[in-house]
């Protein structure tokens, strides 16, 4: 296999094409993180959650609407979808040991991928994205408006997320639950709330996700089950903790992995995940905690 | 004595199999500073905690004229800060945002609350935008008393203020306590290892032995009492 003369044109459209990936890796991983930050536990039904909140858009859009109206259905219907989840599966266990709630979250992934099958069929749906497909001049470069637009909604996403925890009370009060739940009883925060809102906005994040990429990759059941490998990736990246590494990491592993891909032979399209993985395994090596994370030190 | 605020009666609390209070009986009144003391694992600090509902009890807890809920985030809405074994700070969060939640059960200008945060403990003012676990020993209290500040309780549960500061930083946080307690009405409840200085500024004060109060009375009275100044105060 040969590849093509390197030019400037084609790295910035490799680049584009690399960012957007991992802007949605960047969403999903974001996701997982404030899951993980409040209950310790890694969600594995969030790709199938993010799978199952874009057949509902898909059904939406086949019963006439168009995609931005079918829009904020879907992410009430995810957010409320998300809190239920919690309320229903995860709180019974809340003070069950991790691997109780990980089963769980399995399990769900599981339960939902069957429901999915049984609801829309195993084939392949092409999923028609409220973005063109034609490409804009950007610069001297062509790219396409799609790509721009998964950017650029996947990071608003992500920047609403970061005012709404920065700057609103019940924001700091999920960051708070997260980080100390004891005390945020003392001061009043409902934490078990602040849980189940947390798994609202994570099914919120996959939504999107979910409806970005499927106009990209077609929707079937399985659609966001390497998605997810990268997301959680991305977020190890980053440092399982930190909401920012998570975003840094996303997008820095979308560049990396489509820059390997085009320009590394040996790697091509088929290795992307094996190596991937091994990147970030030689990461941990030499920071344990990711790039942003903290490295739980105790003093004994 | 002033109309009681709380009212602990016959209180019991265990941690799992082990019983840690054998029936505590206590009283705070409006606008009162009250002590607890005792040695260590007398259950000072699990009195505090049974009135938080921040350990399981047994018994009738009284506030405002009401039966206490036994959980935490209702305790905090019905007007109680808790400043709990460690002060309890967020310290992954910065100054302000601690005092912010301090203020959650209320609905406020949290600029005002913590104006008048700032007038008791201006090094806070400056350090406001530092994340809080970078703090000093004795801001981290000042920053605990902030916090409870914040929230306008009508009963501040506060658990050994003194606990590894210097003295003259344990001297200026009682100094705030008798001004809290002045300026804003708010009542107090004191674990403190070092009996004589929260006999100094307490009005009455009960002693705890393995679980139940063997010794009560005004801070003169324990002061005169020959088993508790040997015991507590060393002399």
């Amino acid at each position: 296999m040969a590849v093509a003369a390197f030019t400037w044109t084609e790295f910035a459209q490799q680049l584009a094409a690399g960012i957007r990936e991992g802007a949605i890796y960047a969403g999903l991983a974001l996701a997982l993180v404030i899951i993980y930050r409040s209950t310790r536990v890694i969600n594995f039904a969030q790709g199938e959650l993010a799978t199952f909140t874009t057949f509902i858009a898909w059904s939406l859009m086949n019963h006439g609407l168009s995609f931005w109206s079918a829009f904020p259905i879907v992410l009430a219907i995810a957010f409320t979808g998300g809190v239920a989840i919690e309320r229903i599966l995860i709180r019974p266990v809340e003070n069950a040991s991790v691997l109780t709630i990980v089963i769980i979250t399995l399990g769900l992934a599981l339960l939902l991928n069957g429901l999915m099958s049984i609801i829309w069929g195993g084939q392949n749906r092409q999923f028609h994205g409220p973005f063109s497909t034609r490409t804009i001049d950007v610069g001297g470069v062509p790219i396409s408006v799609q790509d721009i637009g998964i950017v650029v909604t996947s990071l608003a996403l992500v920047a609403l997320l970061a005012l709404f925890f920065r700057y609103t009370k019940l924001g700091l009060a999920m960051r708070a639950a997260a980080v100390n739940p004891a005390s945020s009883r003392l001061v009043g925060v409902r934490v078990s709330w602040m849980l189940a809102l947390g798994w609202g906005i994570a099914a919120v994040l996959g939504a999107v996700a979910g409806m970005m990429i499927a106009p990209v990759v077609f929707l079937d059941p399985n659609m966001m089950q390497t998605i997810l490998l990268y997301a959680f990736a991305a977020a190890v990246l980053g440092g399982l903790d930190s909401p920012l590494g998570a975003v840094v990491g996303g997008i820095l592993l979308g560049v990396t992995i489509t820059l390997l891909g085009r320009y590394v032979e040996f790697i091509g399209s088929t290795l992307k995940l094996p190596a991937a993985l091994l990147l970030i395994l030689v990461l941990l090596l030499v920071r344990p905690g990711g790039l942003f994370g903290k490295v739980a030190v105790r003093r004994v | 004595m002033s109309r009681s605020l709380l009212e602990l009666n016959n209180v019991e609390a265990r941690y799992g199999p082990v019983k840690a209070l054998h029936g505590v009986t206590l009283t705070v009144g409006e606008g009162e500073l009250i002590a607890v003391l005792g040695a260590n694992g007398a259950g000072k600090t699990t009195t505090l905690r049974a009135v938080s509902g921040t350990v399981k009890r047994d018994g009738e807890v009284i506030f405002n004229g009401k039966k206490l809920p036994r959980r935490p985030e209702a305790t905090a809405r019905a007007g109680i800060a808790h400043v709990p074994e460690g002060r309890g700070t967020f310290t992954e969060l910065s100054v302000w945002d601690n005092l912010r939640l301090g203020a959650y059960v209320r609905r406020s200008n949290v600029k005002d609350d913590a104006a008048r945060v700032f007038k008791y403990f201006p090094p806070l003012e400056e350090r406001r935008q530092q994340q809080a676990g970078t703090l000093s020993g004795g801001e981290q209290q000042m920053l605990a008393l902030g916090r409870a500040m914040m929230a306008r309780p009508k009963l501040l549960l506060l658990d050994e203020p003194s606990l590894g500061l210097a003295p003259i930083v344990v001297a200026e946080i009682f100094r705030v306590l008798d001004a809290m307690k002045a300026e804003e009405g708010i009542s107090v409840l004191v674990v403190e290892q070092n009996a004589s200085l929260a006999l100094a500024h307490a009005a009455r004060a009960y002693v705890l032995e393995v679980g139940r109060v063997v010794v009560e009375g005004s801070s003169d009275e324990l002061r005169a009492n020959e088993s508790v100044r040997r015991s507590y105060l060393g002399y």
